[in-house]
């Protein structure tokens, strides 16, 4: 299995230092983390398989500095962070996949440069908003209540894995603040209400798009795979029974062949 | 040292299950099942004149403060209550008497200059009594009940105190372009009495780059505990300890620390009176679940890893559960000192001593305690045990740089027999 290599990319917007996490070989593929913050998990490894992945860490997560979430002001600046991250990395076209707020991020980028966007994976991704289905908020959860929301089956192990905390104290507390600020981090472009216009952009998207939804997520209804659907031209939708808010690890191996089907089509 | 008399206003008749009926006292206790306005009006009327009964007592100063949705205490804009006290205490020639809005929360006002406004009508109306206290602000209150961005919160705090200063002391017109607030043209009327401005006053809950920065800028700490002298050592000695690397000396107005408190006749009538009031609070007002008090980003990054790293405090993150403890624990533990006025004389003494604090916020109403109860408790208090407290530090020579120059009053000296 090919091992992630770190790369550091100094940005000039925001003087953002970005950090990606690179594997695989093959055409590129631009993963965008969940709000819960970077892991390197099944999903990366197949696709590294078969692509080079390019896996950057959200700013203030991961082998960022904590604190470059404080050089991103908005929605605005980290679309744009991204659109030079792709440039300084040469990728001129790149298949991109999300999973919930990188979901998110992912049809935002789409949106901001369709033209660049030669594929698009969207995974329970939040960013739109139905009063008769709000998306829980998660930011306001005791954990019992978020890893009720997240998963509907805790057992296979990409969940224990990430479910067990290090067992060194120290480095438990790490791994803890971590979370929290990962949340935080990401937080700051979708609180109080995850809802900050991309409805209006969606139609910009020119890509081919795949919209995977858990039918058990109760973090963000499966309701909302046919909103994003109805607005984004070539798109289509499947559904994962029995999984969550975090099909990849839950049901890993309907997942997969399906994420590596669709980049292969 | 100063003692000011604290106020909650909390809402003081709650069903016995309200702990297991709601999820929290914040934000999820439904106005529509549980609000009675005819009765916060009688709440509302009795807190302030519990805190005018402290004043004619003798306390130093008068605390409010700011929270929302919830019933632990909604003076949702203390200045309100702190404008009202200081007409009252100017006509009833109490104008010694320190205002100590602790206080409004201008992370979650736009613009902040709205609070730079009426504490300086504050000030004007009490002709220079004004302590400006800036809490960073609640989760609860500034993200969830105002829709602040957490991780933004304690950047707009920051920026907002700048602004303040800059409105109240600025000779000229100036433009404010800030990361989160700009304004055109700002000439701020009124402005305070005190020059250059009231004193500061930041309050927090043991989050350790509140200290700095109160190191850096010279501006007191309030420790806003509910858990007593005892899991406050840990606190205060570290703040002790990151002044001293910042060259601060030790002078104890640069602390205050926060203490329910209930006085009776005996030890066994105080804890007879005030043992269910007590459970009321610590039962169902902190009835607080830490997602609300610091939902992700609002606790600073450093201050969260130094926090769940150093399991120094038994209480403070609010994970323990306080259900389990009856009254008679919590006044064992001191998270509320309660007893005769010798005892509780002898208990702050020794914990103010031990934390070094020179101001400390009394809360002699809290939970569900009556009206007529509290006025006693405030009596007491007043009577047997603030002039013994207020002669402390007086001695030891420290200025107090952080109280307004019309409320230093010199304590009256001991009375034979008195200790």
């Amino acid at each position: 299995m090919p091992t992630p290599k770190t790369e550091t990319i100094q940005l000039d917007h925001c003087g953002f230092e970005a950090k990606v996490k690179v594997a695989g070989s093959g055409s590129p593929v631009l993963y965008l983390h969940t709000a819960g913050g970077p892991r390197w998990d099944v999903l990366l490894d197949a696709l590294a398989e078969e692509h080079t992945v390019y896996a950057p860490d959200h700013p203030g997560t991961g082998e960022t500095d904590r604190y470059s979430i404080h050089q991103i002001d908005t929605l605005w600046d980290l679309v744009l962070a991204y659109d030079e991250l792709l440039d300084r990395l040469g990728l001129s076209e790149v298949a991109i996949v999300g999973s919930s707020f990188g979901g998110m991020m992912a049809a935002e980028v789409a949106a901001h440069r369709p033209d660049r966007v030669s594929k698009l994976v969207l995974m329970s991704a939040i960013g739109l908003w139905r009063d008769d289905a709000p998306v829980a908020q998660y930011m306001l959860m005791p954990p019992d209540d978020l890893v009720t929301t997240l998963f509907a089956d805790t057992s296979p192990a990409p969940v224990q894995a990430f479910l067990t905390p290090p067992a060194d104290f120290k480095e438990a507390a790490v791994a803890q603040a971590d979370l929290i600020w990962a949340l935080g981090t990401t937080g700051k472009f979708v609180w109080p209400i995850p809802d900050k216009g991309l409805h209006k952009r969606l139609h910009r998207i020119t890509a081919p798009t795949l919209v995977l939804w858990g039918d058990k997520d109760a973090l963000v209804s499966a309701a909302y795979a046919e909103e994003f659907a109805a607005r984004i031209a070539d798109s289509r939708v499947e559904i994962i029974d029995g999984a969550g808010h975090v099909p990849q690890w839950e049901k890993a191996d309907a997942v997969i062949p399906l994420v590596q089907d669709f980049l292969k089509e | 040292m100063k003692v000011t008399s604290f106020h909650f206003m909390p809402y003081r008749d709650l069903p016995d299950d309200f702990d297991q009926r709601y999820r929290s006292a914040w934000v999820d206790a439904p106005w529509w099942e549980l609000g009675d306005a005819e009765k916060v009006g009688e709440y509302y009327n009795q807190s302030i004149d519990e805190l005018m009964h402290a004043a004619r007592m003798g306390f130093d100063g008068l605390g409010t403060n700011e929270h929302h949705q919830n019933v632990y205490g909604f003076m949702c804009n203390p200045n309100l209550f702190g404008a009202t006290l200081a007409k009252l205490t100017r006509d009833a020639g109490l104008d010694d008497v320190a205002l100590v809005q602790l206080g409004a929360t201008v992370s979650s006002t736009a613009p902040p200059i709205r609070i730079a406004e009426e504490y300086a009508v504050i000030d004007c109306i009490s002709g220079g009594r004004l302590v400006a206290g800036l809490p960073l602000g609640l989760g609860c209150d500034a993200n969830v009940s105002y829709g602040i961005t957490p991780i933004e919160q304690r950047g707009r705090w920051a920026e907002a105190i700048d602004l303040m200063r800059k409105a109240w002391t600025a000779e000229e017109f100036f433009a404010w372009n800030g990361k989160y607030f700009q304004l055109p043209k700002v000439n701020l009327w009124p402005r305070p009495v005190q020059k250059p401005h009231p004193p500061l006053l930041v309050p927090g809950a043991a989050s350790s780059s509140t200290w700095d920065y109160c190191h850096e800028r010279d501006v007191p700490y309030a420790f806003l505990s509910y858990f007593g002298g005892k899991s406050a050592d840990n606190v205060l000695n570290r703040f002790w300890e990151r002044g001293e690397a910042h060259g601060r000396d030790r002078n104890p107005y640069r602390a205050a620390m926060l203490q329910l408190v209930g006085v009776a006749e005996t030890d066994e009538r105080a804890e007879e009176e005030f043992g269910k009031h007590v459970e009321f609070f610590y039962h169902k007002l902190l009835h607080l679940p830490p997602h609300y008090l610091a939902p992700p980003g609002q606790m600073d990054y450093r201050s969260m890893v130094s926090l769940f790293s150093n399991p120094y405090l038994e209480h403070m993150d609010y994970s323990v559960d306080l259900k389990p403890l009856t009254a008679k624990d919590m006044i064992e533990k001191e998270f509320a000192i309660v007893g005769s006025p010798a005892t509780v004389r002898e208990k702050l003494e020794a914990m103010c001593r031990r934390l070094n604090v020179g101001h400390l916020m009394v809360v002699p109403q809290f939970g569900s305690m009556p009206h007529d109860l509290a006025m006693k408790n405030i009596e007491l208090f007043g009577r047997e045990v603030l002039p013994h407290l207020q002669r402390l530090w007086v001695e030891d020579g420290w200025t107090n740089n952080w109280w307004p120059e019309k409320c230093q009053k010199v304590p009256a000296p001991a009375l034979a027999g008195q200790a």
